[in-house]
């Protein structure tokens, strides 16, 4: 049978509210992990990114100086950093349509509406963990693949353009992929 | 499009490239079986998470009383960016922990606090009243928790709150109809 062992997964945590901090650390310890890190704001959070270069980030919305959606803009720039592939959870009380929309489109992996439960959270993590999706870059987006599923319904026109045969001149990301840290 | 999911690989098509990363998160996938007693995380967590609360009602407390501090800076200084985003997630962050503190009735009431000062294109237009309505009524509903009748005193409190909210909203956003269909909207697209 196939488990996650939370003790080999480095968390970092971005809240500007303590006591969710609190809370988020308390469910990740339950589950098994060991390195759990936090930042209390979007600016304080990518210095921690950076610094401790985790597995995992967990981060609010709404919060002070930078918000999270700002800063998983930050973290999805090819070559700007260690690890701009990362896992982020989005764990917010935002829960509008056009919200989780602007989410997944700053590159979230995962979306989480508060209130949050053990369950929630622990389902995010296995999925991004056992079900890692590719990440697509085009010239407005760099992130996890937004199409989750083959709608074999849909109507309209296909958005992605070109075969293989059809190469347009990029610098190739396998080398930054490959890099170690 | 297919890649492999563990080993690094990027496929380039006319527009973009699909990049599969090394799946650094490959290690924390284990056959180990479980070991006596970590059978269930998500028991364990909950377990972990129940030791905690007996800390929640005092958080709940700080919690409105911050939200009460936020109300009295907008009182004694108006809508200004500064006292707008304290009040706003000060009602944003009761409205999403409510839950987790064992106080779920409290979070509607937040939650209409947060959608009046979001979908409200001028913030000076708030009438303090419905800020001081808004605010007291999470208040007395976090205060008058233990009450038998609590349940119902909330969901009366709050669908008049969001009766009238509503109506301010509308009136204010008339001419502003992808508001007002955010306003009226459709229900939540997030996951559960």
């Amino acid at each position: 049978m196939v488990r996650i062992d939370f003790n080999r997964l480095r968390f970092l945590v971005i809240d500007d509210n303590a006591h969710m901090r609190r809370i988020l650390r308390t469910l990740l310890h339950g589950f098994g992990a060991r390195e759990v890190h936090e930042a209390e704001d979007g600016a304080t959070g990518l210095e921690a990114f950076t610094h401790f270069i985790p597995d995992i980030v967990i981060t609010d919305w709404a919060m002070p100086i930078f918000d999270g959606l700002e800063l998983t803009q930050m973290i999805r720039q090819p070559g700007a950093n260690s690890n701009p592939y990362v896992a982020i959870i989005m764990l917010t009380g935002h829960s509008e349509k056009k919200r989780v929309v602007a989410a997944r489109d700053a590159g979230v992996t995962e979306f989480l509406a508060k209130p949050i439960s053990a369950k929630g959270l622990y389902q995010r993590i296995v999925n991004v963990v056992a079900n890692p999706r590719p990440f697509v870059k085009t010239r407005t987006y760099f992130g996890p693949d937004r199409r989750r599923n083959v709608n074999p319904s849909y109507v309209g026109p296909e958005r992605r353009k070109g075969g293989k045969v059809d190469l347009i001149k990029q610098t190739p990301l396998l080398d930054k992929v490959k890099a170690p840290g | 499009m297919a890649l492999p999911r563990d080993t690094a690989a990027v496929a380039t098509y006319g527009d973009h490239e699909v990049i599969m990363p090394e799946n650094k998160l490959r290690k924390a996938v284990t056959t180990k079986p479980y070991e006596p007693g970590e059978e269930d995380p998500i028991a364990r967590a909950e377990m972990a998470l129940a030791e905690l609360s007996t800390e929640f009602a005092d958080w709940m407390n700080s919690e409105c009383e911050r939200l009460d501090q936020a109300r009295q800076g907008v009182t004694a200084n108006g809508f200004t960016k500064t006292t707008t985003e304290l009040l706003f997630h000060a009602a944003h962050d009761i409205k999403g922990e409510a839950a987790t503190f064992g106080f779920p009735a409290v979070a509607a009431a937040a939650d209409s606090l947060c959608r009046l000062i979001e979908h409200t294109p001028d913030q000076n237009r708030i009438p303090l009243t419905l800020v001081d309505q808004h605010v007291d009524s999470v208040r007395a509903i976090y205060r008058e928790y233990a009450r038998s009748d609590a349940s119902e005193m909330a969901t009366l409190l709050t669908r008049r709150l969001r009766e009238v909210t509503d109506e301010f909203l509308i009136s204010e956003n008339r001419d502003r109809p992808e508001v007002l269909e955010h306003i009226i909207g459709g229900p939540s697209i997030a996951p559960e």
